[in-house]
């Protein structure tokens, strides 16, 4: 066995898929890109096409596609042919279920191999896909459900019966409940997609697409309003696979582990699709987030790319270093990291402690892919996102009373925005055209943070230009959650804020002042928080609830979150000029 | 601290960070994140209050030992007995 030292040396012989940044930037064009795929005839194109089917026939069929890891037990491993051929029967049972193409396929279920296939076939066949996070209590997913009107559910037996059984007569869209992962009984009016699958042929001739038909609808959050479904089609795969060599430095054979789960927008981009259209091997981890196993899968699966998250490189720092140290890292190569802003304390740590720095980088749902990122062949500059991937224009605006201009002082803070086009920018808000037009102003695409760009080209993050909070990586609209506390009877008013949190980012508390007659005690106080659990979950629900005699408002009744949090953190309180009242 | 009051003191915790949990009806086996819903910051925020409450050291490396309420239970009382 070589010595680890010699192994690094190895790795780092590999040269960056991006190793000069401005070259590349020069003369990159996405008709350059697109070409780098294989395509479908008569310029259709499916991007399960390009994650799988253009493997076979290769030597890339017989490698490995996901290194499953149980909770317990010995680690399962999927070729690309056999990962295609579960993807086929799936798609084939959706056939046979009378599921049409442009119909729309949701999952929530944890992380098992049946997920991916469930993902990878319903594109194959044309519909789709949406992941819902399976830490969603039972009103996100209802809400999301009501907007989205899927035809099929993919759930496992134990989420249907806690999460969704109840509610689901009431949405007659849902033609079928499929239940994947292991099933006891499959309640009445499911179908143990499994058993089915089994059934069904290993053969199916993917659906060429048109470049422009949607493929991926993901769920995301505003300030107000209901959860916004932003549209992707099947060209977005230009730019997922572009962006998985360029931003995450993806060589074909790589060990490469998304910690993202695919409930949300990073474990669907950079957790099924770029991975798998750039050969790689995708280690999936059904357990969550644990210290020590995730050095040991590092360290046994010889990962070599790593993307993770802010809130779990802030968990692994709280452990020291020393754990790090027990376990032998040399096989990693790249670290990135995505979610929200990576302090440079973490990205130094990283350097210290698992011999490499993380390369932060910044996305939204609503762009599809990595459009910001410190890459592999330029000097990292830690706390920032980086430069713009090849391909994208990034500037940071003003608003001004009729549009908006460019910023071109390097220390003067604007709204972040991308020049449009670029292929897996979202096509629209579900049934919200109005909202989505209201992203762009020209030919730009406003993105609701708030940054600057400094003299050498790079952004940094400053905040968000609106109340959404971002807990754990993870956006949550304040009224989605204001409004379950609302349900409650002895509230009145309720207005929910993000609140700094060392290793989540943010975390979400809430303020509710009482209808007249209700004492805020403790009873009270729990009642409210039960509820909110019960009905958002946890990743969605507050930390915390404090009573308040009454809440900031505008004349016009308006909650000023803002004010709500500039008091809670002793922040100035800016203008106050709408307040109902005036000051108190 | 005997294992009835251990486990009265965990209870009380576990229902302050999640009150729509039924404790009456907690089964002890089963896993406190699929069952019960709680994701990481709630164990985190879980064992930190009990640090303060009962003064016992819970490193962090062992966070990740304590499944269910059971788990949570045989490991705080091995840490009182020593």
């Amino acid at each position: 066995m070589q010595p680890p030292d010699l192994e690094r040396r190895a790795g780092d012989a590999l040269s960056p898929t991006l190793a000069d940044y401005d070259a590349v930037r020069a003369t990159f064009s996405w008709g350059q890109a697109r070409e780098r795929l294989a395509g479908l005839p008569g310029g259709r194109l499916n991007i399960a096409h390009e994650a799988l089917d253009r493997h076979l026939g290769t030597p890339t069929a017989e490698r490995i596609a996901i290194r499953f890891l149980p909770r317990e037990g010995a680690p399962v491993d999927i070729s690309y042919r056999e990962l295609t051929e579960r993807a086929n029967r799936f798609a084939n049972l959706l056939a046979a279920l009378g599921v049409k193409p442009g119909d729309g396929v949701y999952a929530i279920a944890h992380r098992t191999p049946d997920l991916y296939a469930a993902a990878l076939g319903t594109l194959k066949h044309g519909g789709v896909f949406t992941p819902l996070f399976s830490a969603f209590g039972p009103e996100p997913i209802r809400s999301r459900v009501a907007i989205g009107e899927p035809a099929v559910l993919v759930t496992t037996e134990r989420l249907y019966r806690r999460k969704i059984a109840d509610w689901l007569g009431e949405t007659p869209c849902v033609r079928q409940v499929l239940l994947i992962g292991e099933v006891d009984e499959a309640p009445p009016g499911t179908l143990d997609a499994g058993l089915a699958m089994s059934a069904q042929s290993p053969d199916y001739a993917t659906r060429p697409m048109a470049p422009e038909e949607p493929a991926l609808l993901h769920f995301t959050s505003g300030t107000t309003g209901r959860p916004k479904g932003a549209i992707h089609v099947h060209e977005a795969v230009v730019a997922h696979h572009i962006t998985g060599r360029y931003a995450l430095d993806l060589h074909p054979g790589d060990i490469y582990w998304c910690t993202a789960d695919p409930g949300w927008v990073t474990g669907t981009s950079y957790g099924i699709i770029a991975p798998l259209t750039n050969g790689v091997t995708l280690v999936v981890d059904e357990e969550e987030f644990d210290a020590e196993r995730w050095y040991r899968i590092l360290q046994d699966q010889r990962v070599t790319v790593w993307y993770t998250a802010p809130t779990a490189i802030r968990m692994l720092m709280k452990h020291g270093p020393a754990l790090a140290r027990q376990h032998d890292l040399s096989a990693l190569r790249f670290l990135a990291s995505v979610g929200e802003p990576l302090n440079p304390e973490a990205v130094h740590w990283g350097r210290a402690t698992l011999g490499l720095p993380f390369h932060d980088n910044w996305w939204q749902t609503e762009t599809g892919g990595i459009m910001i990122a410190n890459v592999a062949g330029m000097p990292i500059k830690p706390g920032s996102m980086g430069r713009p991937v090849p391909g994208i224009e990034a500037a940071v605006v003003r608003h001004t009373d009729d549009g908006i201009e460019l910023i071109e002082d390097p220390t003067e803070t604007g709204e972040l925005a991308l020049k449009t086009p670029w292929p897996s920018m979202f096509r629209g808000y579900l049934h919200e055209e109005a909202r989505y037009r209201r992203c762009f102003v020209g030919d730009w695409y406003l993105t609701g943070d708030l940054a600057r760009r400094d003299a050498d080209g790079y952004f940094w993050f400053i905040g968000r230009a609106d109340d959404v909070i971002k807990s754990s990586g993870h956006l949550i609209g304040p009224f989605e959650v204001e409004s379950v506390l609302m349900e409650h009877p002895a509230v009145a008013e309720a207005g929910v804020i993000g609140v700094p949190d060392e290793v989540a980012g943010e975390t979400v508390k809430a303020f509710v002042s009482l209808k007249p007659g209700q004492a805020p005690d403790e009873a009270l106080r729990r009642e409210i928080l039960a509820l909110a659990r019960r009905r958002l979950g946890p990743a969605v629900a507050p930390r915390q609830v404090e009573f308040r005699d009454r809440l900031p408002s505008t004349r016009s009744g308006k909650i000023m979150r803002r004010l709500l949090r500039a008091r809670e953190l002793g922040l100035p309180e800016g203008d106050t000029s709408t307040l109902e009242g005036g000051r108190e | 601290m005997n294992r009835e009051t251990l486990r009265v003191v965990v209870l009380e915790e576990l229902s302050a960070i999640a009150p729509d949990i039924d404790i009456e009806a907690i089964d002890d086996r089963a896993r406190l994140r699929d069952e019960y819903d709680l994701d990481s910051m709630d164990v985190l925020n879980l064992l930190t209050a009990l640090h303060q409450r009962l003064g016992v050291d819970i490193p962090e490396t062992d966070y990740a030992r304590m499944h269910s309420l059971q788990d949570l239970l045989d490991y705080l009382e091995s840490k009182a007995e020593r």
